[in-house]
């Protein structure tokens, strides 16, 4: 309830931002939406020294189509993202699942660059990505790079952005008509999924093979390397869900126990698949 | 004007933000405290090191148990000797050297802020020798551990009442059926709103203190402050401000208040507190923690001969204020609403290293209407008959009423099965049983439950005597004071003390009921013991069928007075006067008539009133009520079970109760939606965990599942109205009934719709891993889709 002391910078740009960062190196923590640091800040969980907010540097709030792809600016709001006229026809599950995010109040402060950079695997967005196969552009002192998500998510909590680095991008294919679902499977409405299941099947075009990403599963979000490659050579909904927890590695907690997630996975990506037209 | 569906006069400024809570209350030179608490549940405490913590910036004082000890005269209270040989540990605000539970205050941080204080306390380096924690209440019972060596002993008491032993034991031999049920209800953390808080501000002279608590209990806390601090009790104020819910939590007398008291006065400044959401979880008390065998006993066609149930109740750590009773005011009620002719009941309460339990809305009648609805379900499957069938055959009949229980209870009215009849009705009851049977024909995976239960539970406590038979410490009055003041409007004084239910709208209602006057003429004060300096407070369900009736009764000997002046005035006879619209009338001249508000002034005035006659308009009434009041009703409530992830869904609930006449049907239905979903959490939802070292391990709200809108379907709401005999409203308490009923309701539906894979019972609350844990030993297999 009551955080440790901490200073606080404002980053009016994504230079200063890194300026800001490249200062205050490891003890600095970017603040976004604050959905995640500030309650983790609050049961002491997190310290950070010197918070820098990024929450009003507007030049990342955008969505828009380039190159055959769909671009979104890092701070935009889970709720403009759910209201997206373009990703709600050009990336559906994107927007869907940006709208089942916590509560109102969560999806109006929380961005979709902040719950991807905490690196959750309780969070529904890394999911959709994994199974979007979604490319995130970082910048740093030294420029911009391009990072392939299976490269993003390195450990619990913990990703492949350098201390100096702001994300500042993200990029999905259009997936118009391909077939998709998103299954959350929780207790309460607001809480984050036990377990949950992104999935969206090739359409010929944009999404060239079949992805699904799992909510919950291991320490980072993670694939369903096997449902994937199931799918691939040809398998039925039924069969290709029967790897669902191949190479997972389910926590432990009062919501479920690892057998349990593992049984979930398997119900909730058949479920997925069926859905999606598999 | 009773009977309408008047809206709140308080909600505006609550939801504007105008409402002050203890939190929002600016109290300059105040000093902040922040609790250094126990990690351990059980663990001896060596030295305290506070060094490092003073040397923080803001840092004042750092107190311990030692240091504090002489600050009060007792230790804290607990008002319910249950028996003569009850056991009750030492239990001082500050730990002196023993942790008996995780959260137990062992020093005491003040600071010149919060923040300050709040830093400080991971700074307090205290030297803890843990001790082997009793977790498990059944362990407990079993003494291999004992938590208060003084003691001897974890079991606390046995509380037996054994009418008829001997017609108990023929009615178990002659049965044709016997029912033996186990039921556990798991700790539940109350999880008000509003955390607790405290402000104590010393009087600048004369040794007076005032006493701002989020508490339910003003009146009681102003006598416990005395006798534990020692102030006398005339220099305590005690308010309650804006209280953010209770359910019983904010009934009691808690440690951080008493410190408050006890450095406010040794400082000479204000001092202050403010409980996180987390320290709620093992500070303020817990709920239920009750393990229950029940035995029923029927003849062939399931007409219940004989009930007999034993309990262990877990009491945590310490006794706090009514810890060892709660249990007791569920005692007489486990033959239900049923006609039952013999009765055996007995309690242990035993010690726990956990953090005490205490009342927590329905305070054992829940546990007891569990039990009850549970087991006759259990009995109809026993002797093969419907849910539905098995009460009809058992009810208590209208005309039996008065009914005399077994139990030892006069029920003073009620009429059963039209409840049940109307609930039935709501849910659509034969199109549900035939699509349940559909979706088991078609072999789906989406099972469907229907579970009922029929409740009557004892509220309004409570008649004085009674208590005195219970060894209650208190009486169960209540006191209200009317005023028609000279310029015509209202004032009443209540006693108890709202934190939630809508007192003022309601008090208002009956007020200008009586009277015949706008409500919105009339101004209720409460919680301010400098303003309403005599009350019992807010629990039990017992502000209306006490309080509310005792206001009634003060408007009356106000009315009564008023027409004294105005025949005396008006030159007439009082039988010729009749009141009509807030106006005293010669009946059939209502030219010759007196406004209540001319006769205030004339009260007031005092140049023209009845010989020996005192001036001004007031009442103060004090009520005792000669028995508790007995509201009732069926619930019906339809969940769906996914085989396959063991999700159950609350689809549909009816509810059909009875709290005799209403008098604001809005704020009843308010209070059976509330308790409703409290009941329903528990079944589904909410529960505390422990982990085996006794940390408790979901203190806060991302893990302590309390159920939001969005889990709940609407309910379908019905009523019937049989009046209490009891008091002159023909009312009776309706705050406690939705969570009385609804654990039993939603625990039978889910039972129900597993039943044909013969499943007879599910562990609390059912979440989705234990009904499919449950699904797979039912069927004898793996997973289902291997």
């Amino acid at each position: 309830m009551i955080p440790a002391g901490f200073d606080y910078q404002r980053a009016s740009s994504v230079d200063e931002a890194i300026a800001l960062l490249t200062e205050h190196g490891e003890d600095a923590k970017l603040l976004a939406g604050g959905h995640s640091l500030l309650p983790l800040m609050k049961l002491r969980l997190a310290v950070p020294a010197v918070l820098i907010d990024i929450g009003r540097v507007d030049e990342l709030a955008y969505v828009h189509a380039e190159d055959g792809e769909i671009r979104i600016g890092a701070l935009s709001r889970h709720h403009d993202l759910a209201g997206s006229e373009l990703l709600r026809d050009q990336v559906p599950l994107l927007a869907e699942v940006a709208g089942q995010v916590g509560d109102p109040q969560v999806r109006h402060r929380g961005t979709i660059g902040g719950s991807i950079a905490h690196g959750d695997p309780a969070s529904d967005l890394p999911a959709v990505l994994l199974a979007l196969r979604a490319t995130l552009v970082a910048r740093g002192p030294g420029g911009t790079r391009e990072i392939l998500v299976d490269d993003f998510f390195s450990g619990f909590l913990e990703t492949a952005l350098g201390a100096d680095e702001v994300l500042t991008e993200i990029r999905v294919p259009a997936m118009a008509d391909a077939g998709w679902s998103f299954q959350k499977f929780n207790r309460r409405a607001q809480d984050w999924a036990i377990v949950g299941v992104a999935a969206v099947l090739s359409n010929g075009g944009g999404v060239t093979q079949p992805g699904v990403g799992l909510v919950n599963m291991a320490a980072t979000p993670v694939r369903a390397a096997g449902v994937e490659a199931a799918l691939g050579t040809g398998a039925s909904a039924t069969d290709a869900a029967a790897r669902a927890d191949e190479g997972t590695a389910p926590p432990d907690d009062l919501n479920a126990s690892p057998d349990f997630r593992r049984h979930l996975s398997r119900v909730l990506v058949r479920r997925a698949l069926e859905a999606a037209g598999a | 004007m009773i009977g309408d569906r008047l809206l709140r006069k308080e909600d505006a400024r609550l939801v504007t933000g105008e409402a002050r809570y203890v939190d929002d209350l600016q109290i300059p030179g105040a000093l902040w405290m922040a609790m250094v608490r126990s990690p351990f549940a059980h663990a001896r405490i060596g030295s305290i090191d506070a060094s490092a913590a003073l040397s923080m910036p803001g840092v004042q004082h750092v107190f311990t148990g030692p240091d504090l000890r002489d600050a009060w005269i007792n230790p804290m209270p607990c008002a319910w000797q249950v028996t003569e040989d009850m056991k009750t540990p030492e239990h001082w605000p500050v730990a002196i050297d023993k942790a008996n539970f995780g959260g137990e205050i062992v020093a005491v941080v003040v600071a010149d802020s919060r923040y300050a204080a709040a830093d400080a306390v991971d700074a307090v380096v205290v030297d803890y020798d843990p001790l082997t924690p009793v977790v498990d209440l059944e362990e407990a019972a079993s003494d291999q551990v004992v938590i208060h060596d003084a003691l001897g002993s974890n079991r606390s008491y046995t509380w037996t009442l054994a009418p008829d032993p001997a017609a108990l034991d023929q009615a178990f031999a002659d049965a044709a059926h016997v029912v033996r049920e186990r039921y556990v209800h798991q700790r539940l953390i109350p999880a008000a709103m509003e955390p607790r808080g405290v402000a104590v501000v010393p009087s600048p002279y004369g040794g007076d203190i005032t006493l701002y608590s989020a508490t339910q209990i003003p009146h009681i806390l102003k006598i416990m402050t005395t006798a534990t601090c020692g102030v006398p009790e005339h220099k305590v104020r005690v308010v309650a401000p804006a209280v953010g819910g209770g359910f019983g939590s904010k009934l009691d007398v808690y440690a951080e208040e008493l410190v408050a008291v006890a450095l406010a006065q040794r400082l000479g400044v204000p001092t202050r507190w403010t409980e996180t959401r987390s320290e709620a979880g093992v500070a303020t008390i817990h709920g239920r923690g009750v393990i229950q065998e029940m035995e029923m006993a029927a003849d062939a066609d399931g007409r219940i001969t004989g009930v007999r149930a034993k309990v262990l109740s877990d009491m945590g750590a310490y006794l706090q204020l009514v810890t060892p009773g709660i249990q007791l005011l569920g005692a007489f009620l486990f033959a239900g609403v049923y006609d039952v002719p013999t009765y055996h009941f007995e309690c242990t309460g035993v010690f726990t290293n956990r953090t005490p339990t205490d009342a927590y809305r329905g305070a054992g009648r829940p546990e007891a209407t569990y039990a009850v609805e549970r087991t006759v379900d259990a009995l109809a499957r026993a002797v093969g008959i419907d849910p539905v069938e098995i009460r009809r055959r058992n009810y208590v009949q209208a005309d039996q009423f008065p009914y005399q229980s077994a139990g030892t209870l006069l029920y003073d009215s009620g009429n059963y099965e039209p409840t049940l009849d109307q609930a039935l009705e709501l849910i659509g009851y034969d199109q549900l049983r035939a699509e349940q049977q559909r979706r088991r024909d078609a072999g789906e995976t989406k099972h469907l439950g229907i579970g009922i239960s029929t409740y009557v539970e004892m509220c309004g406590l409570a008649p004085s005597r009674v208590l005195a038979s219970l060894n209650y410490a208190a009486g169960g009055w209540e006191a209200a004071t009317v005023r028609i003041l000279p310029t015509g409007t209202v004032q009443v004084v209540s006693g108890t003390t709202p934190h939630g239910q809508g007192h003022e709208t309601s008090w208002a209602q009956i007020v200008a009921d009586r009277l015949g006057i706008d409500p919105d003429m009339v101004e209720v004060l409460h919680s301010d013991t400098a303003i309403s300096p005599v009350g019992m407070d807010t629990y039990g369900s017992r502000s209306l069928p006490v309080g509310g009736v005792a206001v009634a009764m003060a408007t009356d000997a106000v009315l009564t007075k008023a027409r004294l002046i105005a025949a005396h005035q008006l030159e007439c006879a009082e039988d010729d006067l009749e009141l009509v619209d807030g106006s005293l009338q010669v009946v059939g001249t209502p030219t010759k008539a007196m406004t209540l508000q001319e006769v205030a002034f004339e009260a007031f005035s005092a140049h023209n009133l009845p010989d020996g006659m005192e001036p001004n308009l007031h009442a103060q009434v004090t009520y005792d009520p000669p028995n508790f009041t007995f509201p009732f009703g069926t619930h019906v409530a339809v969940v769906e079970i996914d085989e396959e992830t063991g999700q159950v869904d609350l689809v549909d609930y009816a509810a059909v109760d009875d709290c005799g006449n209403q008098v604001n049907p809005m704020i009843v239905e308010g209070q059976i939606h509330g308790g409703i979903v409290q009941g329903a959490a528990q079944a589904l939802w909410e529960e505390a965990v422990y982990d085996a070292d006794g940390t408790l391990r979901n203190p806060t709200l991302v893990d302590y599942c309390v159920p939001s809108a969005a889990e709940l379907p609407n309910f379908r709401l019905g009523s019937t109205v049989t009046p209490s005999p009891t008091n002159p409203l023909g009312v009776k308490g309706i705050g406690e009934a939705g969570t009385i009923a609804a654990t039993p309701t939603v625990i039978n539906a889910v039972v129900d719709g597993l039943s044909h894979l013969g499943v007879t019972d599910i562990t609390m609350p059912a979440t989705p891993e234990r009904v499919w844990s449950t699904i797979q030993a039912a069927r004898g297999t793996g997973e289902v889709d291997q």
